[in-house]
């Protein structure tokens, strides 16, 4: 007889004769009964060896992830979706605490904590955003611009939807799922929009495609390749002209220096919710957002469940509950709107803690210190014989390195040797001619970091 | 052992009450200058384009580190999750091992950029590979996925692939159909709806599922794909499930398996040898992952050789004794989400995986399916408590539907204000039922292989407290909870566009006229 497993409490046969003795069968295998005999499989599982004792398995898991190399250890350059932005102490303590981390549905009094948490991570959202309407989170950004595309062709009853053509292609691929192939009915047709040698969306090339057959205008700003657009009132305006909804693609932790969509005229906005607070945990950190005006066009379309402050029975009390539920596909199955489940709920409450620590004050800082880290590098690396970066552009956080002869394959490997990350090689993606890489400063890198990169760069070439 | 249980399980019902903090909106905790964070100077400045610049400041909170900390630590204090008893049906409630959180806190998988050189990446690609293999074994797949950010997501990548599949064989256009049950999960039809496709959902039969008829007067050349559940959440077990399949391939459709009841049938069954070309499992739940209130999640999807060629970029590959991203795949659906998903969720189900191995794997379903009906038999001797399916007499699998139609129909307390008061004992709030009700005032509770007998009989005991309560004086259930964090909820602003706020800045301007 094995020994009960420390996770299952009634794994003590005492327990388990009582339980059967209730019911009066002898044996477990009585319970299965439905499962017809011919759908037992007959093929006895090989599994790893059962590791039940904590410091078997903890020393197993430790040496894998052991062969893993991270950027604690070693300095990295990669953003592209994923950023190496700091994560305050408190925002693990939080996020760690087991109540919320175990919580299921529960009721708006038994999870009130958590509730009122997920509303002050959509009120913070709404603050840097300046916008009244925000849902709760979506797995990733990537979904929150899948959505709000199909958000805008269901308010606006057309298909078509205008995207900048030189955009992440992670991005771009979850969109293009979002949208479906041609051969589906009711699929959106993606059109891209040329992007300018000032890494700027087209105008004249916007104003060609720009029609009422446009559902929505979807820009980024900082785009891909980290420029700011110098217009976005300009951007959203035309969009509204023909009808069409204007959708921001915005990194709120731009927002205490970059203005925000809401004041430029943007009729959405989505964005990441990894850098507010959450580690990049190899890609698994990532989470998105949709905010809008709280009008009901927008609200009656939105997939997320959404939650709103509400009064309580008790005079001045307030508590939070779900509204707008009957939406979802909770409540409509496959007539709600899109689908909704399970998403990155409790990073929301990081995201909330993150920006509750930082406030108004603490976004501006990290947006200066980005911007001023940034520009120092990328005129650091413009100065190195064999790269260029285009410094008339406008940018925040990540900006692209051109290499007139070296591979950025070799570059990077160059740098991994010691110790350094470089930049996403986008070679040969849209917009970019030749070699060339998306490098990425934050408020993690320090001037000596940045000198660090700029020495083995100078060598690797 | 039994007498000192007994004795503690009355102080248990006398004993709880909710953390009261009253804590304001954290946007109302602003005092001008306070501050939770803060950076070196950015030394220089640099000029931004003036239709770019932040005009306002954003209107946040202000406040002490130890303030925001002390905030988030009274909501989390607030918060019943798991810390009473959480019997909460069709989402399989484990323990959430601690060793899981530890090991992907470090630096290792917390600070990993997914873009880094696969040399870099080594372990947790083996973790990806192991896993996937260990899925394999328990479901008969030949490879698994992570990249889905949930069960439903998990869902709309099968609908995905539907596509893709029938796609590179020229029949799309034709293949416009995707069929499922009422009893299946709502995200099956919600993402083949999402992906294009039309939605036929069979109704239940007296035997408790829909008959085989019912399924061939649907099935055809537009059959694009079958998406279900088995057992469903009432605890029924659909036995011509193998015939489910073999017709719909017979049409040309493909079979899908939502495995989100898996914990009576683990180990028993593959998803293979009964037809099935592809699986989903929860790893959020049915592997031990925390379910976080939402998410972070993982639906690992999982399907057959002929399958693989779809599935989404990049997966994990074995390459002698080094992994891969494969991202050279032609005919693959593309992505779901960006990068290949919620690593850390991955690790965690992993080593409670390994942590169960093929034996506690087993042990768990017993447990699983003998407390289910452990439960089963105490409630029957509940006064007003009914269950779904009351002409079927069998043995159910992991969970059970029940229902109260007869405490409301004699005291007018709902399922929802016995819900509320039996939180006053420390039990989490009941999982009700998915849309539709076809039973009427449902709960769906699971016990899982967690829950000991000691708290499963709390559990019922409570629930027949508060129905005696409600025969006796139905104002103390229908005004719960007493003990809570707050009141009850009033609902009817939450429907009304006038006055629903889902930002302070909407409720500032909504309802408190600033």
């Amino acid at each position: 007889m094995t020994q009960p497993h420390p996770w299952m409490a009634n794994a003590v046969q005492e327990t388990k004769d009582e339980m059967m003795a209730a019911l009066g069968v002898s044996s477990v295998e009585e319970l299965f009964h439905q499962i017809p005999a011919d759908h037992l499989t007959q093929r006895p599982f090989d599994l790893p060896r059962q590791l039940a004792s904590e410091t078997e398995l903890s020393r197993h898991l430790e040496d894998l992830l052991a062969k893993n190399e991270n950027a604690a250890d070693n300095l990295c350059f990669l953003g592209a979706g994923a950023w190496p932005h700091y994560v305050p102490s408190i925002c693990d303590e939080i996020a760690g605490r087991y109540e919320w981390q175990t919580s299921v549905f529960g009721s708006p009094t038994s999870d009130h904590g958590r509730n009122q948490a997920w509303f002050e991570f959509t009120s913070q959202i709404g603050a840097l955003v300046e916008m009244d309407f925000v849902g709760l989170p979506v797995y990733s950004w990537g979904c929150a611009i899948g959505h709000g595309v199909r958000m805008a062709a269901r308010m606006t009853g057309r298909s078509r939807v205008l995207v900048p053509a030189v955009m992440d292609p992670e991005r771009l691929a979850v969109l293009r799922t979002y949208c479906g192939p041609s051969e589906m009915e009711r699929h959106l047709d993606i059109v891209e929009v040329a992007v300018g040698a000032d890494g700027l969306i087209d105008r004249e090339d916007l104003a060609t495609k720009l029609d009422d057959t446009v559902a929505a205008l979807y820009f980024e700003t900082p785009s891909y390749h980290g420029v700011i657009e110098s217009d976005p009132a300009g951007l959203c305006q035309a969009a509204r002209a023909v009808g069409a909804e204007a959708i921001a693609g915005v990194d709120p932790i731009s927002l205490g220096v970059l203005e925000a969509p809401g004041a430029y005229g943007a009729t959405m906005a989505v964005g990441p919710t990894q850098p507010l607070g959450v580690h990049m945990n190899c890609g698994g950190g990532v989470g998105g957002f949709i905010a809008s005006p709280d009008e009901e066009r927008y609200a009656r379309e939105y997939p997320t469940l959404n939650i709103s402050i509400a009064e309580t029975i008790k005079e001045g009390e307030y508590g939070f509950g779900l509204t707008l539920f009957h939406q979802s596909s909770y409540g409509m199955r496959d007539e709600g709107k899109d689908w909704t489940g399970n998403s990155v709920y409790l990073w929301a409450v990081a995201n909330a803690a993150y920006m509750a620590a930082m406030g108004p004050e603490g976004f501006r800082e990290i947006g200066e210190l980005i911007l001023a880290r940034s520009h120092r590098a990328a005129s650091a690396i413009d100065a190195l014989p064999g790269c260029s970066v285009d410094l008339e552009r406008p940018f925040f956080k990540e900006f692209v390195v051109r290499f007139d002869r070296a591979r950025v394959a070799d570059v990077n490997a160059a740098l991994r040797a010691q110790g350094i990350f470089g930049g996403k090689d986008i070679s040969g993606e849209p917009g970019i001619d030749g070699q060339a890489a998306l490098f990425c400063v934050t408020e993690v890198h320090t001037d000596a970091d940045i000198d660090r990169l700029v020495a083995a760069l100078k060598e690797a070439l | 052992m039994n007498a000192p249980i007994k004795t503690r399980s009355k102080a248990r019902f006398e004993g709880y009450h909710a953390a009261r903090w009253a804590e304001p909106v954290v946007m109302e905790m602003c005092c001008e200058g306070r501050r939770g964070a803060m950076f070196p100077p950015a030394g220089t400045d640099v000029r931004l384009p003036a239709g770019a610049m932040r005009k306002k400041a954003p209107q946040l909170p202000q406040m002490t580190e130890h303030d925001v900390l002390r905030h988030y630590l009274h909501l989390s204090q607030m918060t019943l999750g798991m810390m009473g008893v959480s019997l909460f049906g069709t989402c399989t409630m484990k323990y959430n091992p601690r060793i899981g959180e530890k090991v992907v806190a470090g630096k290792n998988l917390a600070e990993v950029h997914p873009l880094q050189h696969p040399d870099t990446l080594q372990g947790i690609m083996e973790i990806y590979a192991n896993f996937s293999d260990i899925l394999c074994e328990l479901s008969g797949m030949d490879q698994f996925v992570f990249q889905a950010g949930g069960g439903a997501d998990a869902a709309y990548t099968h609908a995905c692939l539907t596509r893709a599949y029938h796609a590179s064989r020229g029949e799309l256009e034709q293949r416009d159909q995707i069929i499922t049950t009422i009893q299946t999960h709502p995200c099956s039809p919600a993402t083949a709806n999402t992906a294009g496709f039309e939605v036929i959902t069979l109704s239940l039969e007296e035997n408790g599922y829909p008959s085989l008829e019912q399924l061939k007067s649907v099935v055809g050349p537009r059959t694009a794909a079958l998406m279900v559940n088995n057992p469903d959440d009432m605890g029924i077990y659909n036995p011509d499930i193998k015939e489910w399949v073999r017709i719909v391939h017979e049409a040309g459709g493909l079979c899908f398996y939502d495995h989100a009841n898996f914990n009576g049938v683990m180990t028993r069954l593959r998803a293979r040898e009964l037809g099935f070309d592809a699986c989903m499992y929860m790893l959020h739940k049915t592997f031990g992952a925390p379910k976080g209130g939402g998410g972070p999640a993982v639906g690992a999807y999982g399907c057959s050789k002929e399958l693989e060629p779809f599935l989404p970029s990049p997966l994990v590959k074995r390459e002698g004794d080094r992994f891969v991203l494969d991202e050279d795949r032609p005919l693959s659906v593309g992505k779901i989400r960006e990068f290949w998903g919620n690593a850390p969720q991955v690790v965690k189900a992993y080593a409670w995986a390994l942590a169960m191995g093929a034996e506690g794997l087993r042990e768990a379903a017993d447990i699983s399916v003998l407390a289910n009906n452990y439960m089963d038999k105490r409630l029957g001797e509940v006064k007003g408590v009914t269950r779904s399916n009351p002409g079927i007499d069998a043995w159910r699998m992991e969970m059970t539907r029940h229902s109260l139609e007869t405490v409301t129909r004699d005291t007018g307390c709902t399922v929802v204000d016995i819900s509320n008061r039996m939180t006053d004992f420390g039990i989490d709030a009941l999982w009700l039922s998915h849309e539709p009700w076809l039973v009427a005032e449902p709960f769906t509770p699971e016990a899982g292989e967690l829950w000991s007998k000691e708290d499963i009989d709390y559990w019922i005991d409570v629930m027949e407290h508060v129905i005696h309560e409600a025969y006796a004086d139905p104002d103390m259930v229908k005004t719960a909870p007493h003990k809570g964090a707050i009141h009850q909820l009033k609902g009817a602003s939450l429907e009304d566009p006038e006055r629903w706020a889902t930002t302070w800045r909407a409720h500032r301007r909504k309802n408190l006229g600033v």
